[in-house]
């Protein structure tokens, strides 16, 4: 057994629930760094979970995560149920109100990203169940007058030698009367039962009798529906409005300027659209109407030809490509890209005079619920955000300026009523905070023998911390954005000679992290430039970077799984070929291996195989599902999607114009996992990066073209 | 007033006729389970049946309703006990699941014509819906496995 010493200043905060049972909250003092500063100043520690036993029997787990579709209603509980041995059908989940006791450890504030759920709350999920499990059994061991280190407990029951047993449900409000424990044992992981199963989701039956609750389906008692006419240029000013005709529409209540535009609040949904569309605003457009992106294009290749900001250099990359045997210098590039979640922007908010009530599906409560009591003129403690289930989020939902919730706390204050503020998919996908578009320009040597030598990537677009409270923290005074360069400053190849530069450019679109984050775009340009290096020397891509990876065994095992399992070097069908890639991001290693055709210029992939080392796991039945969503998601990107704007507008609107890979179009996938003991590392977004260079470099071994531009148009492609 | 019948219940309206289906399920009869995600019949996430035929609900004008029998997913089962319910759960299809509720409802069609689909009859049935987190492989797996457990014949 390893043993957690809790510092004595720890303590268990216990109070009996109102529906009878035992409440517990594990305060554990010192669990990071941000806790620690905190803890000096005697106000507050860090908290790590809770949970409540009802006399029903009933567990409910209250999560700290945003439910996204990415299992933490899950995953959390399992670690929970793991220590406290309860039965897992009797667990339930809850979301986390908005508190500071359910920080994020690492990030010190309420927030669902960086794909850190279950390794972040790995230690302090299982805490609060091993330390409500001694107070189970301390309660039984009172009732029996045994010493409590004759029980045992099982399946939700304190059991002792005579298999004498008490439910957790019976012994729930006698244990909310225990002295807490001083200290908690947790299992041996040897020991695991339920961690490192593949548990069923414990959300999938709400999820399939349409009675979950996503942010659209909230409806309080006097609530209307508002529907807002927001700039058709970013930075845009209404100057005037005219709702002479909209205003006598059917079912329109009020209509309202607010800071994003015009906002027209109705009795339904529909009437609300409907007279949104009728109104007309006079827009400043400001500066971005001219905006087009294959300027900014043209910009970002002119940019790429001068030295940016050092991230990077070992060696001497200039003098060792000058005496290079072959070079080969190639240009990427990748363009804006929308979340596009299934389920539209929406907020729920009822403000009143001095309490403002939210229901959301967001990411990023803490700094939501700070920018909505700016917005209300309320004290952040007047605040609560209710999360229900999000409909997909992928970052969207955690925006740093909390565009969605302060603009509904905007239309709730100046239309004087609850509101619920709905986004059409047009309002979602022109509402900007995009992957921003980047360029990638490589050039890079190899020897004689065709070993790499030299390899210098510059990279050009915009910073997503830049401008953000998380400036300071990420960017420490750096020039040049470490999520702008995530996945290229740590290229792991052994190349001798190497450097990385950034130009952190200026754009007024606003820009975010989309899944995998600055992944998304350096997982595809080194990826699929190692490929190019390779095929210079004349060399098989995968022994080619199995050559450059022998330090890094971690990298070569999720590789050489991945070759193995797809076939690597084995016949296929005629016109198919395999490319390959891999990639570390947000602590967990990814290669996947991709089979495509191409007919007619039309890219067909027929099979993704992908290995990833996620250290020790939880749940290896939504790992697979992670990582079959992943390559579904970049597969998408790789295939069909871009975002470009004319005269400032963006010319794409819906599914139709910017598609999402579909049924008949979708590869088969297999998922395997490396069995590891190393710390755990993420699942969402790991699982993203190596699609599109795998399916490029397929394309390559297809058709002797490279895809150096996404989305892949073959008509593009040297 | 239009009058139709949802999920074997009959409801009597008195909303604008031109108002898309969709709308009128969600608000005003407070079936939130079927979704909208696109608004032009794009994505699916509204799919409902119609006189048992799948369609998307948002962009059909409630007037066509009239006098039929709508079917959401509400109505699918009363207890999760519809086969594509129970294949759905056994390989753990949802992930965001805001989706789902389309998927099932055309799934369930699906097997109601072909009680044995072929995965190009899954391709073909299924392609109208969009799921962003990539649950594809996963719903032809339970598509399968549903129609392994209904006995020949078909579902109801």
């Amino acid at each position: 057994m390893s043993t957690l010493q809790m510092e004595r200043r720890a303590f268990l905060k216990i109070s009996v629930a109102a529906s009878g049972g035992l409440l517990i909250g594990l305060y554990l003092p010192g669990a990071s760094k941000l806790a620690a500063a905190e803890e000096r100043s005697a106000s507050a520690f860090m908290p790590n979970a809770f949970l409540r036993i009802g006399t029903d029997e009933r567990v409910t787990v209250i999560v700290n995560h945003s439910e996204m579709g990415q299992g933490v209603y899950t995953a959390l509980p399992m670690m929970l149920a793991e220590e406290l041995d309860a039965d897992w059908s009797k667990i339930g989940y809850e979301s986390a109100p908005v508190d500071a006791k359910y920080n994020h450890p690492i990030f010190g504030m309420q927030i669902t990203g960086g794909s850190s759920s279950v390794y972040s709350g790995f230690e302090q999920y299982r805490n609060a169940g091993a330390a409500a499990r001694a107070m189970l059994i301390a309660a039984a061991a009172q009732q029996w007058n045994a010493d409590p280190a004759s029980l045992r407990t099982e399946s939700g029951t304190v059991l002792d030698g005579t298999n004498r047993k008490l439910s957790y449900g019976q012994l729930a409000e006698a244990a909310a009367k225990m002295t807490p424990p001083a200290k908690v044992n947790l299992k041996d992981p040897k020991a695991f039962k339920l961690i490192g199963t593949p548990a069923k989701r414990l959300d999938t039956p709400e999820k399939i009798n349409g009675k979950a609750v996503f942010g659209i389906d909230v409806k309080n008692a006097g609530m209307l529906t508002a529907v807002v006419a927001r700039a058709p240029v970013f930075g845009a000013k209404v100057k005037s409005f005219d709702d002479s005709h909209a205003r006598n529409m059917p079912g329109v209540r009020k209509i309202v300027a607010v800071p994003s535009g015009v906002a027209v609040v109705a009795d339904s949904f529909w009437q609300a659209k409907m007279a949104r569309d009728a109104v007309r605003i006079d827009w400043d457009e400001g500066e971005m109407h001219t905006f087009s992106t294959s300027q900014m294009m043209q910009q970002f290749r002119e940019q790429a030809k001068s030295p940016g900001t050092s991230v990077r250099r070992d060696g001497d990359p200039d003098a060792a490509l000058a005496k290079a045997a072959q070079k080969i210098e190639a240009v990427y590039e990748v363009p804006y890209l929308s979340h596009l979640m299934m389920e539209p922007l929406n907020c729920v908010v009822d403000l009143r005079a001095d309490s403002c009530e939210i229901w959301t599906g967001t990411q990023f409560q803490t700094v939501d619920r700070a920018a909505a009591a700016k917005a209300a003129g309320l004290p952040n403690e007047k605040v609560q955000i209710h999360t229900t289930f999000l409909g997909g989020g992928f970052g969207r939902r955690a925006t740093p300026q909390s565009d969605f919730v302060v603009e509904a706390v905007h239309v709730a204050k100046a239309a004087g009523v609850p509101v619920k503020v709905v986004w059409t998919r047009e309002d979602d996908m022109q509402g900007g905070w995009y992957r921003p578009a980047f360029l990638h320009a490589i050039v890079g040597g190899v020897d004689a023998s065709g070993n790499p030598v030299s390899w210098r990537s510059r990279l050009v677009g915009q910073s997503i911390m830049s401008g953000t409270m998380f400036e300071a923290m990420m960017m420490k005074g750096k020039e040049y954005d470490p999520a702008s360069v995530e996945g290229v400053d740590d290229l792991p190849y052994e190349i001798p000679n190497l450097a990385v530069e950034s130009h952190q450019a200026k754009v007024g679109v606003p820009v975010q992290w989309w899944r995998s984050v600055g992944h998304s775009h350096t997982g595809f340009a080194t990826e699929c430039f190692i490929d190019e290096l390779a095929a210079l020397g004349h060399k098989d891509p995968y022994q080619f970077r199995r050559a450059l990876l022998t330090k890094h065994p971690r990298h070569l095992a999720v590789l050489d799984l991945a070759a193995q399992k797809a076939g690597w070097g084995k016949p296929l069908p005629k016109g198919r070929a395999r490319g390959i890639a891999v990639h570390f991001a947000f602590e967990s290693y990814n290669a996947q291996v991709a089979e495509v055709s191409v007919t007619d210029g039309k890219v067909r992939v027929h099979r993704i195989v992908s290995a990833v080392d996620c250290g020790h796991y939880v749940n290896p039945g939504i790992i697979a599902a992670q990582l079959e969503g992943g390559a579904i998601f970049a597969a998408s990107a790789a295939l069909y999607q871009e975002l470009t704007f004319e005269n400032g507008r963006l010319q794409q609107t819906n599914f139709h114009t910017f598609p999402v890979m579909r049924m008949n179009e979708c590869p088969e996938i297999e998922t395997y996992i490396v069995e590891s003991n190393e710390k755990s590392g993420g699942i969402g977004e790991p699982g993203v990066p190596c699609t599109a260079p795998a399916i490029a470099n397929a394309v390559f071994g297809a058709t002797g073209k490279r895809v150096r531009k996404l989305p892949i148009r073959m008509t593009e492609a040297v | 007033m239009i009058s139709f019948s949802v999920n074997r219940q009959r409801v009597n309206l008195d909303v604008d006729p031109s108002t898309p289906l969709l709308w009128v399920l969600r608000e005003n009869l407070g079936l939130t389970g079927t979704k909208y995600g696109c608004g032009m019949a794009q994505c699916g996430a509204c799919t409902v049946h119609l006189n048992g035929e799948a369609i998307r609900s948002c962009v059909a004008p409630v007037s066509r309703a009239a006098g039929k029998e709508v079917t959401t997913i509400e109505g699918l089962s009363p207890d999760l006990s519809h086969p594509l319910q129970h294949a759905w759960l056994a390989e753990d299809v949802p992930q965001c699941g805001y989706c789902q509720s389309g998927q099932l409802m055309s799934a369930a069609v699906l097997l109601r014509e072909k009680p044995r689909p072929s995965d190009e009859d899954i391709d073909e049935a299924m392609t109208g819906n969009i799921c962003r987190c990539g649950t594809y492989p996963r719903i032809r797996k339970a598509i399968h496995r549903a129609a392994a457990m209904m006995p020949a014949g078909g579902a109801k």
